[in-house]
């Protein structure tokens, strides 16, 4: 039978059917081990307390990795942390892994970074494995041809005891990207899924898993593949996947975790051979994307999936909704929501504040991208502007190569690792009304501050909007 | 109950007959940073968030309520079901959504579309997300003062002379309607994940 790359994971990894055990005929469904299980302070607290009730253990703690990066200010490391209520909580995560034997990148750790950028950082993420996070950006990590999904803390509370979660087969979406892009630094991978999120809205993955493939899929790198398969969650896809190949396997060689010389190349002969969708393997869905025109995507509402081209104009809600209501309603509470005008044209929109990183767009490449941008600019007097690396590891290369002075010089804020200001859990929030060009992934109401709003575009996009005072055309830049 | 009050939802209690009218939450793709906005998910337990449920929606910075918004309109007080959406749960795996929903008393959320990873999280609070016909819940919302009737061992939703059947997985309808602790019950099946580990052997896949 010809199998999709999903099936074959999940083939992989099925412990045992629920119809086995209920003797019932629906599907219903299946206990899948999971491979690798990453922790992280906010949302694992009561998942420990909920162990420790029961007097149960963790079954694998050499399975499982724990940082703290949600609510960790990125200011000076050195200074005490004046938030008590975060302090509780990443007291909390260093005593549940000590107790546990589960190893943590703490805040003062050089390996310390978001979640999903240390994960294959660290070789840690690997082709054909299964991936498990109590957050839902762990679909990052399907950019390395792994099963990689969000869950809550009941079953975060799960796999640390059983090592494996009960879940219905998701259904298989398949996204070919074909076409050559005009430019590529100025159009990104970020590009790509925000137009695609426009394209699909963001309930058209729910229930799937999107694998992406296609000549535009080959040429990008692990890092840009990883910003794709971040914001599937974004279109409600349970994950995103991309078959591995030499990139993916170059990517693994060398790391803190990955497996090395002869075991490495062996693992690279099966990943190779077996990890990649058959010729005729059946879809549920699938559709084609061409990036031959694409512009820079810029947000204008309060969902991932209101996005228009840097050139067009806030859409009216109507145009938005194509009849439908209820997303136009959604569209006019957007609007009064951003305060913002519909036929106003992207690049009249004038921004308060930039924030370059999360776990969407915070890795090395992003970062020397937006530098390119920066690079003998000044960020307009009127925006405040930061770059928050998305690890400890990526600061330290960026340091290597000068990035931080470019940025500093520019006038942004140079700083720590952490989630940041993508969801402002850490003291990096937007005030009432400012309006921030952001590369995170979510521009919900008040996700980054009450009354904040939010803009997602690329980081090219983004440092361009920071020197400009608005949105501006980064192609005419670069 | 402890003083976290954890048991409370390890013991859970047997799902049983819901009878209730509606609180109809007119907005599509509701994400759960509206649900539980993310200054209280620095807590360590997990109960009592039902007062910051849709606290942006539900309250102005001064504390005070905001009489806009559904949940404040004395009408609805004590209603148990949660009429929503396409969409419902969007967003971030925070279950401390599941969580606030629960502690603020509702027991069944119906709805055309859930996200994902929203409605797996409902089950382990045991909190019954229904997927229902769009033309059904068009209904529900054109009737929201009249009293429904969650059946789940029947797997119907009755309303003035409609009887709507929907679907739900074998397995969490059991889990459901038992109260089971889903560890508890994985924990039944040790030999079979000790049989996939030792298969499984040092390799990865």
């Amino acid at each position: 039978m010809q199998r999709t790359l999903f099936d074959k994971i999940w083939d992989n990894h099925v412990v045992i059917k629920s119809n086995q055990i209920l003797k019932h005929n629906d599907d219903g469904p299946s206990l899948i081990y999971i491979d690798r299980h990453l922790l992280h302070e906010v949302t694992s607290p009561q998942a420990f307390e909920g162990i420790r009730q029961n007097n149960r253990f963790v079954r694998r703690s050499d399975l499982t990795i724990a940082t703290a990066d949600h609510n960790v200010p990125t200011n000076d490391r050195s200074l005490p942390i004046i938030d008590e209520v975060s302090k509780t909580q990443l007291e909390t995560l260093s005593k549940n892994c000590k107790e546990f034997g589960i190893t943590l990148f703490d805040i003062d750790s050089p390996n310390q970074g978001i979640v999903h950028v240390i994960g294959p950082e660290l070789g840690f993420t690997l082709p054909g494995t299964t991936i498990a996070c109590g957050d839902s950006h762990t679909s990052t990590h399907g950019a390395f041809g792994a099963f990689a999904f969000g869950i809550g803390t009941s079953e975060v509370e799960h796999v640390l005891v059983t090592q494996c979660i009960w879940i219905r087969k998701p259904e298989s979406f398949l996204i070919n990207i074909e076409g050559t892009r005009r430019n590529r630094h100025t159009i990104t991978a970020k590009d790509i899924i925000l137009n695609i999120i426009r394209k699909i809205g963001v309930g058209g993955g729910n229930g799937s898993v999107i694998e992406y493939r296609g000549n535009t899929i080959s040429e990008l790198s692990i890092e840009q593949r990883m910003t794709i398969c971040n914001m599937s969650i974004e279109a409600g896809a349970r994950a995103g996947l991309i078959a591995p190949d030499n990139n993916t396997f170059n990517y693994l060689r060398g790391r803190k975790y990955s497996p090395k010389d002869a075991e490495l190349n062996d693992m690279i002969e099966y990943w190779r051979n077996n990890l990649k969708s058959d010729p005729n393997a059946k879809f549920h869905k699938s559709i084609n994307i061409n990036v031959d025109s694409l512009a820079p995507q810029v947000t204008w509402g309060t969902n991932p999936s209101m996005v228009v081209d840097v050139t067009e104009n806030v859409p009216f809600p109507d145009e938005f909704a194509k009849g439908n209501g209820n997303e136009e309603k959604v569209a006019i509470r957007a609007l009064e929501y951003m305060d913002i005008k519909p036929g106003t044209p992207i690049t009249e929109i004038m921004i308060d504040r930039v924030f370059i990183g999360s776990c969407t767009n915070s890795r090395l490449e992003d970062l020397v991208e937006a530098a390119l941008v920066i690079k003998g600019r000044k960020v307009s007097p009127n925006v405040r502007a930061m770059v928050v690396p998305g690890s400890q590891q990526v600061k330290k290369e960026a340091e290597k190569i000068g990035l931080d002075q470019i940025f500093k010089e520019a006038g942004f804020e140079w700083r720590e690792s952490g989630c940041s200001m993508c969801l402002g859990m850490n003291p990096d929030i937007l005030s009432v009304g400012e309006r921030c060009a952001s590369t995170s992934n979510r521009n919900f109401e008040g996700r980054q501050g009450f009354k904040g709003r939010t803009h997602l575009v690329s980081p090219v996009m983004a440092a361009a909007s920071a020197i400009a005072g608005h949105f501006v055309d980064v192609r005419e830049w670069l | 109950m402890s003083e976290n009050g954890y048991e409370k939802f390890l013991d859970m209690k047997a799902f049983k007959k819901v009878r209730s009218q509606l609180i109809p939450l007119d907005i599509a793709n509701v994400d759960t940073d509206q649900i539980i906005p993310k200054q209280f998910l620095k807590l360590v337990q997990k109960s009592g968030y039902g007062n910051y449920l849709f606290y942006d929606w539900r309250f102005n910075p001064d504390g005070s309520l905001k009489n806009v918004f559904v949940l404040n309109n004395p009408k609805y007080a004590g209603r148990e079901v949660l009429l929503v959406r396409e969409n419902f749960g969007c967003g971030s795996s925070r279950e401390h959504a599941v969580w606030a929903l629960f502690d603020y008393g509702f027991k069944v959320i119906l709805g055309p579309s859930f996200a994902d990873i929203f409605y797996n999280n409902c089950f382990k609070t045991g909190v019954l997300p229904i997927i229902l016909r769009r033309n059904d819940i068009e209904h529900l919302f054109n009737n929201s003062e009249n009293f429904v009737e969650i059946d789940l061992m029947e797997q119907r939703v009755n309303v003035n002379e409609r009887s709507i059947r929907f679907q739900i997985d074998p397995m969490r309808k059991k889990m459901l309607l038992e109260g089971l602790d889903e560890i508890g019950f994985t924990l039944q099946f040790g030999v079979h994940i000790a049989r996939y580990e030792k298969q499984k052997g040092k390799g990865i896949i």
